[in-house]
């Protein structure tokens, strides 16, 4: 397949207009507050992190952008719609507490700029918000929850450069599961996870999902 | 030597099922006849013999859009329906207006030889509503023309109208109106005023546009004495008004189309163009009015506006595509589906509202619209009234395809068409001469 | 094979009317930046075929298309119908010969789009037939609404003036129900459509003519849409004079004084171009209530979002 940047967090959609009604599609967004059903977990899944497992590397990859990062003041945290949003409100709550410094945060979505539009049923496109500071001249941190064939990173790279010219650009990810097909490489990671490309990674978080849990399902049983 | 035709089995109308012997033309022996030598037998069994059917409606589009049809192809469907005889509406290009029009029309229908094409002559020259045409001259011409209109335009003129209607009286002429007032159907309406034209958004005229005509013509009709004819009837309130006039005793009759009868006004919805003619589509109820008035000798005559128009004509936005539809092929299978087959009507009734009383308004009783018996001209359309077909655009003799019965199913069909013994269509196919 | 079409505004369930208003947002953003472009439609051939006049549809559209990096092109195809004898179905034919992936229709006759999209292999986005429909505008009306007054469920909006004329009434009318309003629709009755009685029965909406009426009272409306009206309506007889219609069916100073008074949060809708002094005096066009130029900038915003869902993902490869 030309395109198997099948990440399990895309959001997909499928209005007909005048076609037949098709099943309207689910909206995105925190869970509702009576807490969203359990998540079943499929037969084959196996946990490769827990919640703790995450709260631990989210806390890692703050101490690591502290280190690598001389000024906080030109930081500027941008997640990737939809779980990549929450990982970068959870990651610079992290650097708050830790640092006492309340760093730019916002959302950049993404789908405009996707190469595998056409390929796909029409997704859903959150609104992005760029914090006021802008991203001029700043110090850019892209967040996402699973970093696969780098194309969605590539889109991002494409939607950042018409907000702006940023200083420089990182990126954190939460699983790195290989499988590059762009040279792209991730400046912080809380776990590599050597996949096959048969299985999936399944990343659930409170914000959407009701639990913090990274799992692997399909493929080949080891 | 005599041509000998015997139809074996058919049914007749109020005599049970009997043999036709045909002979030059003329029915010369009913009941049981055997076959001798030289006699060719048409089977009849299981068929019901009409008389050949009349249509006072037809638009046979020659001269002038000979690529919409010509008085060749509108003969072969007319066979092909059970007509014996149409009567070609004057707005041809040039418009029949005149007596040398007129005879040009007659003669190239008998060059033909299908039916008997009887031409309808204009009542304004050049339809345009002013002066009168040369009315008398065509009721003298070869063509005999009796009935005038202007169809597809109103006599809008009330006291042109009050002229043509005195002025035909002489020699027994009949005007057909086309009744539609112009000043409440504005240049662009297209369809039924009513729901689906506010919600579809597609300019429409109101019902009383045709209402006040006819009422005008009604009133008119008395005050000369004459005849006045009140083609293709669309609504209850038209229905009302010649119900009224009948009753006075005004020499009024009313024709209603298959498609008045069947089809209904939220069919164009979709926009299709082969949906739009003129009078428009009406809505449900109105078409149980007209099929009661036709049950019940209000309406008069079944006629099938039969007004093909080339594809180009059709296939521009709603609004600006030609006005009309075909009719003439499938007119009897709707006409005993809708009326006959559903008990609302006799066989009877049916023969009498396509082919009697049609003959009798055209003026051509001495030769169309007869009973069958013998000394009678053999001019019938065999029916089976069981046989459920559906109908294919493609397989029409017109040259057009304007037809909104495509893929409609019905119970009857024409199986055969004689005018004065010869068999001009077989199972919708025409039969030409030397066959 | 499903080709996408937007040719009625009931052609949007309440999932794809949300969807695009939310998309809308996103791209009502991006209008602001520096840096307009998106990669989106890159590769994709959008026709703005215009039959009729419009230069601000047909603007809207044809920035909607070029902010998101389709190729544009406007047709003007006024006068090459009828008139010239060539048939609606050979002008479009002609132009989808050429493998254009939407065409963006304006027509002076209803259903028009709807018979170009049974003849061509593209997508056909109506914007504007006849007296029919106007989805686009229909789905930047509610957006603005939705930006001033917030959802539109169970809210209470008047579309006053010309209804039987107006396309904009016919696709807000479908559109706003669709997002749960509730309508009243108010015009004289020689403007008001034909058959609206069993209509209004049927679908569920008020119809009156007395404006004053509608726009007092226990239930004033959130959000009041004056059509526009042709002077040419009153040589058809639909009413006498200017004057006369502008104080019986205008919002006129009073009225909008009165109204906002009534109801201080009320967003005042018009689709343009107005006839101030006719549906609309200034004081209410210029007044903080009215969002009628937001009405306009919204109108890129949205086509960019039906472009988007539209033309975004290749049906012909997606089983849908």
């Amino acid at each position: 397949m030309a395109c198997p940047d099948v990440e399990p967090q895309a959001q997909s959609l499928d209005p007909v207009f005048a076609a037949a009604a098709a099943p309207s599609p689910v909206s995105p967004g925190p869970a509702s507050p009576d807490g969203p059903p359990p998540d079943p977990s499929p037969p084959d899944a196996r946990v490769v992190l827990t919640d703790a497992d995450i709260a631990r590397a989210l806390r890692r990859i703050a101490h690591e952008v502290l280190e690598r990062t001389k000024s906080l003041d030109t930081v500027v945290v941008l997640g990737i719609p939809t779980r990549g949003s929450s990982l970068a409100r959870r990651l610079v709550a992290v650097i708050e507490e830790v640092e006492g410094v309340s760093v730019p945060v916002g959302v950049l979505d993404v789908t405009m700029y996707r190469d595998d539009l056409r390929h796909q049923p029409t997704r859903h496109v959150e609104p992005s918000q760029i914090p006021a500071t802008g991203v001029e001249d700043k110090t850019v941190i892209l967040v996402d929850d699973v970093l696969y064939s780098g194309r969605t990173v590539r889109a991002a790279l494409d939607a950042l450069a018409d907000y702006g010219r940023p200083r420089a650009v990182q990126l954190a990810v939460l699983v790195d599961r290989g499988h590059r097909q762009l040279p792209i490489r991730a400046d912080y990671v809380g776990k590599n996870l050597p996949t096959s490309t048969a299985e999936k990674v399944q990343v659930r978080l409170t914000e959407h999902d009701g639990l913090d849990v990274v799992r692997i399902t399909g493929g080949l049983p080891r | 030597m005599t041509a000998r035709l015997l139809v074996r089995g058919a049914s007749i109308l109020g005599g049970g099922r009997a043999d036709l012997l045909v002979e030059d033309g003329v029915v010369t022996q009913v009941g049981s006849v055997s076959s001798g030598d030289g006699v060719e037998v048409l089977d009849a069994d299981g068929l019901v013999a009409l008389p050949g059917f009349v249509d006072l409606h037809t638009h046979l589009r020659e001269p002038g859009r000979e690529d919409a049809e010509t008085v060749a192809s509108g003969s072969a469907a007319a066979a092909a329906g059970g007509y014996a005889a149409v009567l070609a509406m004057a707005n041809t290009s040039p418009v029949t207006d005149t007596a040398e029009a007129a005879e040009r029309v007659l003669d190239l229908g008998r060059a033909c030889g299908l039916v008997d094409v009887q031409p309808v002559g204009a009542v304004s020259k050049g339809l345009a509503g002013e002066e009168l045409a040369e009315l008398g001259l065509m009721a003298r011409s070869r063509a005999s023309v009796r009935v005038f209109s202007d169809d597809g335009k109103c006599v809008q003129d009330a006291r042109l109208m009050r002229r043509a209607l005195e002025y035909v009286r002489a020699f027994g002429g009949v005007v057909s109106q086309h009744s539609q007032d112009t000043r409440l159907a504005d240049g662009n309406a297209c369809c039924h005023e009513g729901e689906i034209s506010g919600r579809y958004g597609l300019p429409g005229w109101p019902s009383v546009a045709e209402e006040v005509v006819v009422a005008r013509d009604v009133m008119l009709a008395r005050h000369t004495g004459s005849r006045v004819h009140v083609a293709h009837v669309s609504t209850p309130g038209a229905v009302e008004v010649i119900r009224w006039a009948k009753a006075q005793g005004i020499a009024v009759t009313a024709e209603v189309t298959p498609h008045h009868l069947a089809l209904t006004t939220d069919l164009v919805s979709g926009y299709d163009p082969v949906y739009k003619v003129n009078p428009p589509l009406r809505p449900e109820e109105f078409t149980l009015v007209l099929r009661e008035a036709l049950a019940d000798g209000t309406i008069d005559a079944v006629a099938t506006d039969h007004a093909p128009h080339a594809l180009n004509d059709k296939q521009h936005a709603f609004v600006d595509a030609a006005f009309g539809m075909l009719g003439l092929e499938t007119a009897f299978a709707v006409v005993h589906n809708l009326m006959v087959a559903t008990g609302q009507m006799s066989m009877e009734r049916l023969a009498e509202v396509m082919s009697v009383a049609p003959a009798r308004i055209a003026g051509l009783s001495k030769r169309h619209g007869r009973p069958i018996a013998v000394g009678e001209p053999a001019t019938f359309a065999l029916v089976d009234p069981s046989a459920r077909w559906t109908v294919d655009r493609e397989a029409s003799a017109s040259l057009s395809r304007n037809n909104p019965w495509h893929g409609r199913s019905y119970a009857g069909r024409v199986v055969a068409t004689l005018l004065r013994g010869r068999v001009t269509a077989r199972d919708g196919v025409v039969v030409s001469a030397g066959e | 094979m499903t080709r996408r079409h937007l040719l009625s505004a009931a052609d949007l369930t309440r999932a794809d009317a949300e969807e695009i208003l939310t998309t809308a947002a996103s791209m009502h953003d991006i209008q602001h930046r520096e840096v307009k472009k998106l990669p989106t439609l890159r590769g994709r051939t959008v026709i703005n075929l215009f039959f009729e006049d419009s230069t601000r549809t047909r603007t809207s559209f044809e920035l909607a298309g070029k902010w998101m990096s389709a190729d544009t092109i406007n047709i003007s195809a006024k006068g090459s119908s009828a008139s010239k004898g060539e048939s609606l179905r050979d002008t479009v034919l002609t132009v989808d010969a050429m493998s254009v992936d939407a065409f963006i229709i304006r027509h002076s006759a209803s259903g028009a789009c709807h018979q170009v999209a049974g003849w061509v292999d593209a997508s056909v986005i109506n914007a504007g037939d006849g007296t029919h429909e106007h989805p686009t505008q229909a789905l930047l009306d509610a957006y603005t609404m939705q930006q001033r007054i917030g959802s539109l469920e169970g809210r209470h909006i008047a579309i006053v003036g010309d209804l039987t004329h107006s396309r904009v009434f016919r696709s807000n009318l479908i559109l706003l129900r669709t997002l749960g309003a509730r309508l009243t629709v108010v015009a004289p009755p020689t403007l008001l459509p034909s058959g609206i009685g069993a209509w209004s029965a049927r679908d569920g909406f008020t119809v009156s003519s007395d404006l004053d009426a509608v726009l007092s009272g226990d239930d004033v409306p959130d959000a009041v849409m004056m059509l526009r009206v042709q002077k040419e309506r009153m040589s058809g007889g639909y009413f006498p004079t200017a004057r006369e219609y502008a104080v019986g069916y205008g919002m006129t100073a009073a009225r909008y004084r009165a109204l906002s008074a009534a109801n201080p949060d009320v967003a005042i809708l018009h689709p343009g171009p107005m006839n101030r002094g006719l549906e609309i005096s200034p004081e209410a066009a210029d007044s903080p209530h009215s969002v009628i130029l937001d009405q306009v900038s919204a109108g890129v915003a949205v086509r960019m979002a039906v472009l988007y869902h539209l033309l975004a993902a290749d049906t012909t490869e997606v089983a849908v």
